[in-house]
């Protein structure tokens, strides 16, 4: 066992933080400094220039047009972006639809979609839950009906993140109404530009548009966008659930939120003296640093398991990592907005449209921590809530 | 020991409610929320006709002749409601300050007019350093003739920028953080001097940052010299209103969730049949429950006479609401689910205003600090 990294994974990653620190934007790091997520043109931008380095898809194989990379490449090369920060490479293209379409594609839907994917040519949504169907992913009610050489879909999808910006959307659909209720499901690639679409905002608690609901009106896609089998998608669903558990530790991120979080604890003052200087702030921050190193070292542990697992599965230990990471960014939100005292408070939409709301009686480094707190929240809710997550812990490792 | 209400303060309470159900749905205050005042001034009249804007002050100067379990009772409805009105900055701490620093003068002036709804007040207290502490002032009271001229900043002014009348913190004398030299001034609102702009808080609530430039006070409230223990007064009694009103705004959060944990179907079968959820809507009812304990304990440690056991008792009550608070908050959205994090849903509001609530005057972790700072509650033997 050697858990340290190697002189060439060293300097691999000098290599990663000299390529960010030349090329990637300043008003996205400022952006993003502000907690505020970077607008659709920067992640564009900004993945196309990964692109053009090769580094635009870290997990995928050589063949599918990714790196090549080591796990510990891999890992390294995230949690430089993360830190930064800079956007990582769009999750619903790299980490969710691409790795389906790798693992279960035709020949020709990876030669059509995989490069728009890591170009960003195409940005995609993922349109899984719906309104009787979050936990319970599987009661998914939109239909789609076979007629000839196309499927008919109907029905809602909701909660469909930034769908707003999507070209494509990968869609779970019952094909098969009388199979139980996992065995009669579709994978399914829809271009949003079909006929019989339509999408709607949802607007979250602490005023920004992130979500949608996305209708589908008799909308006819072509067969050959069936990825794997008709009725087993949830095949897919699974091997892609099991991916966005395992992005959401999100080490490198919460490691810049406290970062950045002693930073304004110097700007913000408490007891005639920067927050900083005050001990329990200290000590708060610094168990939250402790909770970010047993994560991030249980992090490489499950990165190191999984080169070793053979069944396409997901690893239950990524609940793990899904609980802790997000609890520790939930914290870090609640820190930086407690941070910021009084001024949080003022109203402001974190993507910073304008409302007429004067947003500028609060200093620049306060404005909106509130806010990104609220909307915080959702993070032990999706992706599995975080009682699903301890359910499958329970199941998968106590045999309960 | 009684904890029963009097048929008095029953009526009080039925009748608010009554009013509230009638004008405070969930659809109508988001109208009132998006209107150029941002609140209801029709509600504002009718509080008046129930004599909630009169209810602290005695009966013989205009007023209903409430204590503070009136008040408590007032501001738990308006919790449940998460009313918008300048209640709170007018009646309770406005109150406050005149029945603890005017002269009978000055509030046969102005009670009256506060009871009729003709006339709000808004304390300027906080500054860009202040953070938590009272005392931490910046802003000045120059002596000047037979007045005062003031000069600084305030922020976070809460209903500050419709008030009529400012209560201004500044020093006469000291620095930054002494305990002595400060005084409390009444200040017009529309003297020449004042610069006030209006904003929306994240619980819907307004506020306003001001500029006062050579402004001339118009009264001084208690001891120019030594006006800190009048704040501390007067910030204690809002410390038991914000108790009340959170509880309030607690108990519909969580009523809400088990409802709906009683509705939503995953599985099958409703999620309220889920253990895991069952055991977390009764912790939550266990917080609900200290935090109305405390709500009352608020009510009578309020009156006591010792200023410092005062302070005390009442660090503890923000110290069990802001802790109660933060986990009926967060555990009545994540139990709902994705549905609790719109806009267009009614909990995610309660859950910002019981966040904000925690944080006026001082969150948890403040009084946590100052109560053991001062050796807690229980006297080693
Ligand atoms: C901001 C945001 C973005 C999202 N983005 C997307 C997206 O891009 N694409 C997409 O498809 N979906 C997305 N989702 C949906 C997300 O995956 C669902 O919200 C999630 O699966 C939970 O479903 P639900 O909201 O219907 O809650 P419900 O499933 O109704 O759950 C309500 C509560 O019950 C609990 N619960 C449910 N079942 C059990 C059980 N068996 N045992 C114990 N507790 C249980 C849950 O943990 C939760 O606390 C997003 C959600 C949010 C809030
Ligand atoms: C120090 C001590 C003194 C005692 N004195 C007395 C006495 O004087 N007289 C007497 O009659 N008994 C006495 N008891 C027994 C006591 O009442 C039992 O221990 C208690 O009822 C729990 O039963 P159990 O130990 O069999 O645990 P179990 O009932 O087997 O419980 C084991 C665990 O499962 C949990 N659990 C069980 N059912 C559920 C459920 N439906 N949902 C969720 N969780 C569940 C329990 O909370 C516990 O964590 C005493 C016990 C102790 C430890």
């Amino acid at each position: 066992m050697d858990l340290r990294f190697t002189e060439e994974e060293i300097a691999f990653r000098r290599e990663v933080r000299d390529f960010i620190a030349r090329e990637l934007p300043a008003a996205t790091r400022e952006r993003m400094i502000a907690g505020k997520s970077p607008t659709k043109e920067m992640v564009v931008e900004w993945q196309r220039k990964l692109n053009a380095r090769g580094w635009a898809a870290p997990e995928w194989p050589k063949e599918a047009g990714g790196p090549g990379w080591s796990l510990a490449q891999r890992y390294i090369f995230r949690e430089e972006l993360q830190q930064a920060p800079a956007p990582s490479p769009l999750g619903f293209n790299i980490n969710m639809c691409g790795p389906v379409i790798i693992e279960f594609g035709t020949e020709a839907q990876k030669q059509r979609f995989l490069p728009r994917m890591l170009n960003l040519d195409d940005w995609w949504c993922q349109g899984f839950s719906e309104p009787g169907a979050g936990s319970d992913l599987a009661s998914l009610k939109t239909r789609a009906v076979r007629e000839g050489d196309h499927y008919v879909v109907n029905g809602q999808k909701t909660w469909t993140t930034l769908a707003q910006h999507a070209d494509w959307i990968f869609l779970l659909v019952r094909t098969d109404p009388t199979a139980k209720k996992q065995e009669g499901i579709s994978f399914l690639l829809v271009d949003m530009k079909t006929p019989g679409i339509t999408v709607r905002p949802i607007i979250t608690i602490e005023g920004g548009h992130e979500v949608n609901e996305v209708f589908f009106d008799d909308v006819k896609v072509p067969v050959e966008n069936l990825v794997g089998e008709e009725n087993r998608g949830w095949d897919c669903a699974k091997f892609l659930l099991g991916n966005e558990r395992f992005g959401q530790a999100r080490v490198g991120a919460s490691r810049e939120r406290i970062r950045r979080l002693k930073v304004i604890a110097q700007e913000s003052m408490d007891g005639g003296r920067p927050l900083m200087e005050d001990p329990d702030f200290r000590r708060k921050v610094t168990e939250i640093e402790v909770e970010l190193k047993a994560l991030e070292m249980t992090v490489m542990r499950v990165i190191a398991t999984e080169t070793k697992r053979k069944d396409k599965k997901p690893d239950p230990a990524t609940s793990v990592l899904k609980i802790k990471g997000t609890e520790i960014q939930q914290m870090c939100a609640e820190l930086l907005m407690k941070a910021a005292g009084p001024y949080a408070w003022v109203d402001g939409d974190p993507e910073g449209e304008d409302d007429g709301n004067e947003v500028d009686v609060a200093p620049d480094w306060a404005l909106g921590l509130a806010g990104i707190y609220f909307n915080w929240r959702k993070q032990s809710i999706y992706g599995g809530s975080n009682e699903i997550q301890r359910n499958i812990m329970a199941k998968a490792f106590l045999g309960l | 020991m009684d904890f029963d209400l009097s048929e008095e303060q029953r009526l009080l309470q039925d009748s608010l409610a009554k009013l509230l159900a009638d004008k405070y749905g969930f659809e109508q205050r988001k109208a009132y929320l998006k209107s150029k005042a941002g609140w209801s001034t029709e509600v504002w009249g009718q509080f008046a006709e129930l004599g909630l804007l009169g209810l602290p002050f005695a009966e013989d100067e205009g007023g209903f002749g409430g204590g503070a379990v009136e008040t408590m009772l007032v501001a738990e409805q308006l919790g449940r409601a998460i009313a918008l009105e300048p209640w709170l900055t007018t009646v309770v701490i406005g109150g406050s300050f005149l029945r603890n620093g005017a002269s009978a003068e000055l509030r046969g002036e102005l009670v009256p007019k506060i009871a009729a709804g003709e006339l709000k007040l808004a304390f300027a207290q906080v500054e860009r350093q202040s953070r938590y502490d009272l005392f931490d002032v910046l802003t000045s009271a120059r002596k000047d003739g037979s007045g005062y001229v003031l000069n600084g900043r305030k922020g976070y002014v809460v209903h500050g920028d419709s008030a009529e009348k400012l209560i201004v913190t500044a020093r006469t004398a000291g620095g930054q953080r002494d305990l002595k030299g400060i005084g409390v001034f009444l200040v017009d609102a529309n003297a020449p001097g004042v610069q006030r702009r209006g904003y929306r808080t994240v619980d819907g609530q307004r506020a306003a940052e001001i500029e006062l430039s050579d402004v001339r006070a118009e009264a001084v409230l208690g001891n120019p010299e030594n006006g800190l223990p009048l704040v501390d007064q007067v910030v204690d009694e809002a410390i038991a209103a914000l108790a009340g009103e959170a509880v309030g705004a607690m108990q519909v959060a969580h009523d809400m969730t088990v409802d709906y944990m009683k509705t939503r179907q995953q599985f099958g079968r409703p999620i309220g049949s889920f253990q895991a959820l069952q055991h977390r809507a009764a912790d939550m009812l266990v917080a609900l429950e200290q935090a109305r304990s405390m709500s009352l304990f608020a009510a009578m440690a309020v009156a006591e006479r010792d200023p410092a056991e005062r302070r005390k008792s009442m660090a503890a009550v923000k110290v069990q609401i802001g802790r109660s608070a933060r986990f009926v908050g967060q555990q009545s959205i994540q139990l709902h689910g994705g549905i609790a994090m719109t806009i267009e849903y009614a909990c995610g509001h309660y859950f910002k205003r019981l966040t904000v609530n925690d944080a006026m005057f001082g969150d948890a972790d403040h009084y946590v600090r100052y109560l053991s700072d001062t050796g807690g509650l229980v006297q080693a033997a």
